[in-house]
């Protein structure tokens, strides 16, 4: 009976190790502050009409920012640290402390952690990162006012966070997490070898927030296909919606895999099937070609938004358009294309022979074709051009150095038998992290520092900026040469103790001073944020266009009204607010607008997904059956809803955009004429400390 | 900002940016003194042939890595906002030539690399036996959890977390393993790694052409004690070999069915044992254990 309520849950799930004891205290104590706040304030309702039932695409957009910026930190981040604290104490002669025999974490906690950081890095920060640009910034280029389906993008941002909360969920119970690797390796993953409910957690996570990237995807397909701009022809398109369309086609066409491959897992742990075990026939070898099928066009999900920010950044900032747009775009589909063909190369030691390693190895290189193109362009845009050093051009040629370096050990990597030796070290590490770090990770800084105005109404603080730019640059480089070094001197990646006759400690040490050096980045990319609310008088963007762009989204005033054009605009040529802007802008007509109405059904239903996984990972089937049922239930009353449209009256658009206007003028009247550099970290500390003093002076938050 | 101080900042960020890559330089000078790197200081055959691919692949691709960055930032630098002397072209048309030079040139580094590739993936296909005056030596390797089974069925000596082989002589390793999570055998010095899988063999061909000891470990990872599956991989002459091989068989180990019940219980950190041979086709029965059968024990029949 007992077993039938609560399946295999029991005390023992319950936090009582010291990571997991602070874990759950640190999730309790802000979800606890955050009850506190929104209480106090009174701001329940607020958040709930404004926020988590919004289907707006740039609200949603914000709170994948948030989502994703706090799993940086809390989570993928802090764990990137504890693993180098582990490794550079790691050495065999140096004794354990915390009951470790090595270093201060156990094996199995380290595996957990290693493993937590890849789901985590990849899932819920990079891709959280880039489904906020793009849902921000795509209809706003292509000129929409709202998604093809705005239902289905909030359906997926919830599923996001059900995942989000599950990975997180073992800190509450459970108490360990899958120790198996990010991509759970068969038949390590089965229950003869990870037979806690950790595997579980990862199956489940990964399985709902993927699902939510597959209809995320669907929409923005839709979006961008049948939604845009009269006369914005595919080849009028701005790179940055092209790199997304690209993506998120890929994303359709892989993600459908994940979710298989997931639930073969699944059967094989819940149900004692044998897809992937060592006996009765099972074959573990198919759980690696089908996960990598999916893994490997997944980095390039990642990268291809990153590479689409770039391009409209180095055009913007050049004061040029962008170097023989065709191949830019060509570029980016060809590097669509052969990713889908190469996810081989993961596993070239497995033992295909030779004609098949070649065929993968051939096709991994010529990858590097369509990418060289993409930098000669954004090369040739450059010449001639006017160059504005602000920091999203940083990042942009800091991300060129690491990059260059990311793709060059990847062509050396697709040859197989230098990959019979580079693979699984270290080296292989560094390679990746060069291109999703460097790739993925700057391309999304530089999105947002580009995009900060459009965002906020006020553009980010550039000289902290900087400093976090080159605290990146600095850690980076103490952190992952070393790691390449390593992987030339024979160190496998995942090791949390190796041989002091080794002579790797110092190395290890270096990256663990590199780690530190870009969570100083990382906090003044924070303090950065702050800085520039507190200066947002002095930085306001009044014109909705501060750095002279290009595209549509500079059309609209900064922050985007909810409708983003008032009057949709008519698109003649590439770079259509350029163009626009040299032609003159026509004169505004004002029409009704139709807006899709806020709606819970995203949440209700997540969070019944969210019960089924947690019901299954705890074999609680009731549970599981009433909660998918639930979820059903949902989704059919969405379907029998007509009524999900609302009308701005025309009248209503001209009277919003007058207020509109009329705000930004006073504004712009009161604008901060104080010194022209923006604040600097001394200014910033001080003006902090001394508003923490006035609080606790007056026992107010904000001056009255 | 004033263009005054945007140039002298561009100006300090050049310097603090050469600085810091001499800095980098003279520390890994510095710290790399003396240590192994493994992968650049090949003692076998493969290892050598794939680190001479190392140098080829990376000395062609730094030839369009090179360029291109210069390129990249001198462009950067010369066309700044705060030089007013570099010519502004906003609406730069490129021609035709740049367009073929844009595709061209990655297309032919790539031609270039693809034939070498084809070629090399072939000849070091590590199934392939590797030609030699010597007879080729057969090792049985048995991943185990977590430790390293080595089976000499000539010899009839079996080993744990050691293997040696006589110099110069092509080594054939049969890569399985046995109730253990994918492995990879990697004896960095001696060649590239490759998966021991249960339930079929995987022949990893190498050949160590310098005396001496090198580390091998599991590339793979295997569950809790995969930081602990090291061995000791020794290339000793002929005639040491054959002395430690009539060493071992003097010495008290045994393998049979019951010390292998023993060997496959998880344990961590093992140090090396020696045995000789008394099941002839341990090997074979292992591998059979998977092959089909529905009974999941061994040794009943």
């Amino acid at each position: 009976m007992k077993e039938f309520l609560i399946g295999r849950l029991s005390m023992e799930a319950l936090p009582h190790e010291w990571f997991t004891i602070g874990g759950s205290a640190f999730f309790g104590a802000l979800i606890l502050a955050l009850v506190v706040i929104l209480t106090v304030t009174k701001r329940w309702g607020w958040l709930w009409k404004e926020w988590l039932t919004s289907v707006d695409p740039k609200k949603i957009g914000i709170m994948y920012f948030i989502v994703a910026g706090f799993m940086l930190i809390a989570r993928g981040g802090l764990e990137a640290l504890m693993m180098w604290l582990q490794q550079a104490l790691g050495s065999s002669d140096m004794p354990g402390f915390l009951g470790a025999s090595h270093g201060y974490l156990s094996a199995e906690h380290f595996q957990q952690i290693f493993t937590a950081h890849g789901n985590i890095m990849v899932f819920f920060v990079a891709m959280g990162f880039i489904f906020g640009l793009i849902n921000y910034i795509v209809p706003l280029q292509i000129g929409a006012r709202d998604l093809a389906s705005p239902f289905l993008n909030t359906l997926g941002f919830w599923l996001f966070v059900a995942g989000v909360v599950m990975v997180n969920m073992f800190f509450f119970v459970g108490g360990e997490y899958a120790a198996t690797g990010w991509l759970a390796v068969a038949p390590l993953s089965g229950t003869e070898f990870s037979p806690g409910t950790g595997m579980d957690y990862l199956i489940w996570s990964l399985q709902i927030s993927g699902i939510g990237t597959t209809l995320g995807a669907i929409n923005f397909i839709m979006t961008i296909l049948k939604m845009r701009a009269p006369g914005m022809t595919l080849w009028k398109m701005p790179a940055f919606t092209w790199g997304s369309l690209c993506s998120m086609i890929m994303a359709v066409t892989v993600f459908p895999l994940l979710t298989a491959t997931l639930f073969l897992v699944f059967f094989d742990r819940y149900f004692d099937t044998h897809f992937f075990t060592t006996a009765l026939g099972g074959n573990a070898m198919m759980y690696t070609n089908l996960i990598w099928m999916w893994g490997h066009p997944e980095v390039y999900i990642l990268v291809l938004p990153a590479y689409g920010v770039f391009t409209e950044i180095v055009s913007t900032f050049s004061r040029k358009a962008i170097a023989n747009y065709t191949s830019n775009i060509i570029g980016l589909i060809g590097v669509s294309l052969f990713a889908l063909s190469v996810w081989l190369h993961h596993f070239f030691t497995m033992g295909a022979g030779a004609d098949v390693n070649s065929f993968f190895g051939v096709m991994t290189i010529f990858i590097a074709i369509p990418t060289t193109v993409l930098v000669f362009t954004w090369i040739a845009t450059m010449y001639k051009g006017r160059i504005r050093m602000t920091t999203p051009m940083l990042w942009f040629l800091g991300f060129i150095a690491v990059f260059t370096f990311g793709g060059v050990t990847g062509v050396m990597l697709a040859v197989p038998p230098v990959d019979f030796q580079f693979h699984n070290s270290l080296f292989l590490v560094a390679h990746f992290h060069s291109n999703v770090i460097g790739g993925v990770l700057f391309g999304v800084f530089a999105g947002i520092s580009y995009w900060f105005p459009k965002i906020a109404g006020y553009r980010l603080n550039e000289r902290l900026g900087r400093y976090a730019f080159w605290c990146w640059m600095i850690g980076f480089s103490l952190s992952f040469i070393p790691m390449y070094i390593l992987g030339l001197m024979g160190a496998t990646r995942r090791l949390d103790t190796y041989d002091a006759s080794s002579g790797w400690q110092p190395f290890y040490v270096l990256m663990l001073i590199g780690g530190i050096i870009i969570a100083v980045g990382v906090a003044l990319q924070l303090a950065q944020i702050i800085a520039s609310v507190i200066q947002k008088r002095r930085l306001h963007d009044s014109t909705g266009d501060p750095w002279e762009g290009r595209t549509l989204e500079w059309a609209v005033p900064s922050p985007a009204p909810s409708y983003n054009f008032a009057t949709i605009p008519q698109v003649t040529t590439r770079d259509a607010y350029w163009e626009m802007k040299k032609q003159g802008i026509p004169a505004r007509k004002f029409e009704d607008i139709r807006m899709p109405k806020n709606t819970a059904s995203g949440i209700y239903i997540s969070i019944f997904a969210f019960l089924v996984g947690f019901a299954l990972v705890w074999h609680i089937n009731w549970l599981a059956i009433v909660s998918l049922i639930g979820a059903i239930v949902c989704v059919i009353a969405r379907t029998f809803n007509d009524d999900t449209e609302y009308v701005v009256t025309a009248a209503e658009v001209e009277k919003m955009e007058e207020t509109r206007m009329a705000k930004v003028r006073a504004l712009h009247a009161e604008k901060d004429t104080g010194p022209d550099e923006d604040m600097g970290l001394l200014e910033f500390i001080k003006l902090v400390i001394t508003w923490a003093l006035n609080v606790i002076r007056t026992r107010r938050w904000r001056n009255q | 900002m004033t263009k005054q101080t945007d140039k002298s900042r561009q100006n300090r960020a050049i310097l603090y940016v050469v600085l810091w890559v001499f800095v980098l330089v003279l520390l890994f000078a510095v710290l790399l003194n003396g240590t192994d790197i493994r992968m650049l200081n090949p003692k076998g055959f493969v290892a050598q042939e794939e680190f001479k691919l190392i140098v080829f692949t990376t000395a062609v691709l730094l030839a369009i890595a090179v360029p291109t960055l210069f390129f990249l930032y001198f462009f950067a630098w010369k066309y700044r906002e705060s030089n007013t002397k570099a010519k502004f072209d906003p609406d730069k048309k490129h021609g035709k030539f740049f367009i073929f030079c844009l595709w061209a040139i990655p297309v032919v580094f790539m031609l270039v690399l693809a034939p070498v590739m084809w070629v090399a993936t072939h000849k070091l296909e590590p199934q392939k036996s590797i030609d030699s005056e010597n007879k080729t030596l057969t090792v049985q390797v048995i991943a185990l959890r977590w430790k390293w089974l080595f089976i000499y069925p000539e010899q009839h000596i079996a080993t744990v977390n050691y293997v040696q082989v006589p110099v110069d002589t092509p080594v054939e390793f049969d890569l399985t393993a046995d109730d253990m999570p994918m492995s990879s055998f990697w004896v960095p010095h001696w060649g590239g790694q490759l998966y021991a899988m249960t339930g079929m063999t995987n022949k990893l061909n190498l050949v160590p052409t310098t005396l001496g000891d090198s580390t091998g470990s599991s590339a793979e990872i295997n569950g809790k004690g995969f930081a602990g599956m090291k061995f000791t991989a020794r290339a000793s002459s002929k005639q040491d070999f054959d002395a430690w091989v009539r060493h071992v068989k003097q010495l008290p180990g045994v393998l049979d069915m019951v010390e292998y019940e023993s060997l496959l219980k998880p344990s961590e950190n093992n140090p090396s044992a020696f045995y000789s041979m008394t099941e002839a086709d341990l090997y074979d029965k292992v591998l059979m254990k998977y092959m089909g059968s529905h009974d999941h024990h061994m040794g009943q029949e």
